[in-house]
């Protein structure tokens, strides 16, 4: 079924060097081989009806849509993925001591590593969170750094997400998915399980209890049906075996955070929020925010509750931030990084500014603090009046902006319209950390633009998925295989419940269901409105939005 | 459990249960316009309409109304296309707490609803379709759920759901009485003619129908049955004996109203239907009043009126 395909442009094809086909794709080529032209079609109507009656969506401005997902999977060898693994630990650790430093004595601005006004101009930089200690020492529970391959086939570092980053409800239901539609093709690989994810999660929730609660209730933070990530929230709810709490199920009490329950209130400990910041407490931020809890800060601070992942781990994220993280790297773990940052200038210095604006139709320009891909400029493509435009912004507060050739993204061969073509791709590999250590889940979100030579991978942008396979090498034992999943503790007993039949204020009552239009409008986290700009595959998904 | 999904689950039940009841009603009165050319279509469908709930019908209003207001039309409240849809809405918002059959079930059903397919389904056949699913989704419940609070609260929705639904079924029936063929129809839309018959050894008359369906211990839709088995819910959920009387409100005015049907008088009950059965219609939504502040008021949303982004 391969015949026909072509590569097109500079661009990496993982799958074909010109006419050779590469060594992970060996197996997948035979497998498919026997495969009619009608049969693939059969089955990606199958594969696309299945995620509608299981009900994998994610929503755009409150409509629900299934996640296309391609049938051709990706394949990454256990050597390729050996790197990424180490590489991507090594950049949530130095996160993770960044944060750590920036939020207590500030070593790295002593040392000169970067500047001190970089984070406290950062809008991501939360006082609220300054000189809290979590009890594990874990601020980035949950990370997913997006990676792309450069036309020499090397990964490199797109952005890091260390807020909220979503998508690995697709990388579990993918494989489910996958396998069910190519079983011979699957049973041919020896593919790293992505299952064991849920069980991590919660073992990494569990150890970052407030200390002395030796059987902590978890729960998941949505922001509610509404918000395009809702699917996620209730995967891992389920999955995990934890209550799926909004915000007003959740009250605090003499600095404690209690859920209501039919029983009265009861106790929570962890909260794996999947709400933004900015929404989290209307006391600390938005005052107008219907999706928080008042007085949840002010019990994260007093150590009663464990947010994750932490409050104003935005500023680690942060664009600007990141053309430091090399030397953020160096600094704190002595190692070179694994994986490099796609190249990047800071407008801000002076030799670069020159250099940068001498090129500005070749570039792409970003804002640093501009989140959802708001503000960015793609240098090819913008006209010579946007062009001029952009030159005095720059010139005006040069240090607000980065710039960044433009990068092509990697194709991997897709089946599009009963078409088989390369298509664009990311990898989204999604890190939890326990405070032991931090475990990369194999494989991770492949995001792939499906339109012909689009670059641009966001699902709110017509983009789909793809299975990622990480092989599993001639030395792992198929016993170590099947072993691969969480370091699962004792089963939780009974939650204590507290019983208080006065607790619950009872106001009207209300109809079981209600469409408010508010509500719906906060739960999608839209930020108060910013002019539109273009959106590029190098975007930031700013908090919790489809992927 | 937490008292949002604890009113999801009740909601679940009542909207699934609405749904068929509703298609049992339809399929009664389409038959019956059908088949009997006596009867007045306009007069006919304005009672249907009103015993529903529709109180802003037209003046003059066709079987087609009928059916688009109380079956097809998802924008309509009462109709059965809006109770899915409700329904799932509601299964959505405690999605992680049901098992995936479950869900997929409910999903699957109001695919069909949102694809158009369902629209494209006629009459009678359509009544059948949303009495297979509903039968599913509950067959789906018991053999998946656990006998949690959450199946209490979902058997709970559907108990008194029924209750509602049975005794709108039973005015239907006496609005267009005169014909014990209304009756006939009324039990057959219950699947509950063959037991009548069996239980009242052939003697069909209008007052046997109507005491079998409100009164009937053993059969599953009647009125008392229903309250019974919401009594029970209730009890079942309400853990600590009670030693003297009935704490809980719901509890109460279901089991009022339950011994009220029992104990007076078959001649009295009957002697006026309509009314009689506005009544307990009236003690359902109270009783969902009382649920909703006893078990769900936590779930009610708590304003915060900050001074500003301090």
């Amino acid at each position: 079924m391969f015949e026909g395909y072509e590569t097109s442009g500079p661009a990496y094809d993982e799958m074909f060097d010109g006419d050779t086909l590469r060594s992970p794709y060996l197996r997948l080529r035979e497998t498919l081989a026997t495969l009619t032209q009608p049969e693939i079609v059969t089955r990606v109507e199958a594969l696309q009806a299945g995620y509608l009656d299981q009900g994998v969506t994610f929503d755009i401005g409150g409509e629900e849509r299934a996640f296309p997902l391609d049938i051709l999977p990706r394949v990454i060898e256990q050597d390729t993925w050996t790197t990424l693994d180490s590489g991507v630990q090594q950049r949530v650790k130095a996160l993770e001591m960044f944060l750590a430093d920036i939020y207590d004595a500030g070593q790295v601005f002593d040392d000169g590593v970067i500047p001190r006004r970089v984070i406290t101009t950062s809008s991501h930089y939360h006082r609220a969170a300054a000189n809290v200690r979590p009890p594990n020492g874990v601020r980035v529970h949950v990370s997913g750094i997006d990676l792309i391959r450069d036309n020499a086939g090397e990964f490199r570092v797109l952005e890091d997400n260390v807020r909220v980053p979503s998508g690995v409800s697709y990388v579990m239901t993918n494989r489910r998915a996958i396998s069910s539609a190519l079983p011979e093709t699957t049973a041919a690989h020896r593919i790293r399980p992505v299952a064991g994810y849920p069980q991590r999660l919660l073992a990494a929730l569990r150890a970052a209890a407030p200390a002395g609660v030796t059987d902590p209730t978890v729960v998941v933070l949505t922001p509610g049906v509404y918000n395009g990530a809702y699917f996620e929230h209730a995967l891992l709810a389920r999955t995990m075996g934890v209550e799926l709490v909004e915000g007003r199920d959740l009250e605090c009490r003499r600095g404690r955070v209690m859920m209501r329950t039919t029983q009265g209130l009861a106790p929570v400990h962890v909260i794996y929020r999947r709400v933004d910041d900015e929404f989290l407490d209307p006391v600390h931020f938005r005052a107008d925010s219907m999706l928080g809890v008042p007085g949840l800060i002010d019990a994260a601070r007093a150590g009663n509750v464990v947010l994750a992942n932490a409050v104003g781990n935005g500023v680690a994220d942060d664009k600007l931030v990141y053309t430091y993280l090399p030397d953020i790297i160096r600094y704190y773990l002595s190692e070179e990084p694994v994986i490099k940052n796609v190249d990047t200038w800071r407008v801000g210095d002076a030799g670069a500014r020159e250099e940068v604006l001498d090129r500005l139709d070749e570039l792409v320009l970003k804002p640093v603090d501009g989140s959802g891909g708001k503000g960015i400029v793609i240098g090819p493509r913008a006209t010579r009046a946007e062009l001029d435009e952009l030159r005095g912004k720059i010139l005006d507060s040069p240090r607000d902006w980065i710039a960044q050739p433009v990068v092509q993204l990697s194709t991997v061969p897709t089946f599009v319209d009963g078409e088989l073509g390369p298509r664009h791709v990311d990898l989204r590999p999604f890190a939890v950390n326990d405070g032991n250590r931090v475990w990369v889940l194999p494989g991770g979100l492949t995001r792939v633009a499906l339109a012909k030579g689009e670059l641009i991978v966001n699902s709110s942008r017509g983009g789909g998925s793809k299975d990622t396979w990480v092989l599993a090498g001639p030395s792992v034992s198929h016993a170590e295989l099947g072993a691969e999943t969480a370091p699962v503790e004792e089963p939780a007993p009974v939650e204590v419940v507290e019983t208080s039949r006065d607790a619950a204020p009872a106001e009207t009552p209300g109809p079981a269901i209600t469409a408010m239009h508010e509500q719906a409008e906060q739960q999608q986290q839209l930020g108060p409105p910013v002019v539109e700009g273009r959106r590029t595959s190098l975007e930031t998904p700013g908090g919790d939005r489809p992927c | 459990m937490l008292s949002r999904i604890a009113e999801s689950m009740f909601w679940i039940g009542r909207y699934v249960e609405r749904a068929e009841d509703t298609a049992r009603i339809l399929d009664v009165q389409t038959s019956l316009l059908l088949e009997d050319a006596t009867l007045d279509v306009d007069e006919t469908c304005h009672g249907l309409l009103s015993i529903m709930g529709v109180d802003d019908a037209p003046e003059h209003v066709d079987l087609g109304y009928v059916l688009q207001t109380l079956a097809y039309d998802p924008r309509s409240p009462v109709s059965i296309a809006a109770a899915i849809g409700a329904a799932r809405e509601s299964a959505r918002r405690a999605r992680e707490t049901l098992s995936v059959p479950l869900w997929e079930v409910i999903n699957t059903t109001n695919r069909d609803i949102v694809s158009g397919r369902f629209a494209t389904r006629r009459t009678p056949g359509v009544f059948q379709w949303v009495r297979e699913r509903a039968a599913l989704v509950n067959g789906t419940a018991d053999a998946t759920m656990t006998r949690d609070e959450g199946w209490q609260f979902l058997m709970l929705g559907r108990c008194i759901e029924r209750a509602d639904m049975t005794s709108r079924l039973v005015a239907t029936a006496s609005v267009t009485s005169g014909t014990t063929d209304q009756w006939t129809s009324t039990l057959r839309a219950c699947g509950a003619y063959e037991a009548f018959l069996r239980t009242y050894r052939g003697l069909s008359t209008e007052r046997a129908a109507a005491e079998f369906l409100l009164l009937d211990r053993l059969f599953p839709r009647s009125v008392v049955f229903s309250l019974n088995r919401a009594e029970q819910c209730l009890d079942n959920l309400e853990s600590g004996g009670q030693r003297a009387g009935i704490q809980n409100d719901a509890q109460r005015l279901l089991g009022r109203t339950r011994a009220e049907l029992e104990y007076r008088s078959l001649s009295d009950v009957v002697a006026d239907l309509p009314t009689e059965m506005e009544r307990l219609q009236r003690t359902c939504a109270m009783a969902t009043e009382a649920v909703t502040k006893r078990f769900f008021a936590g779930a009610e949303a708590l304003a915060w009126h900050g001074m500003g982004g301090a």
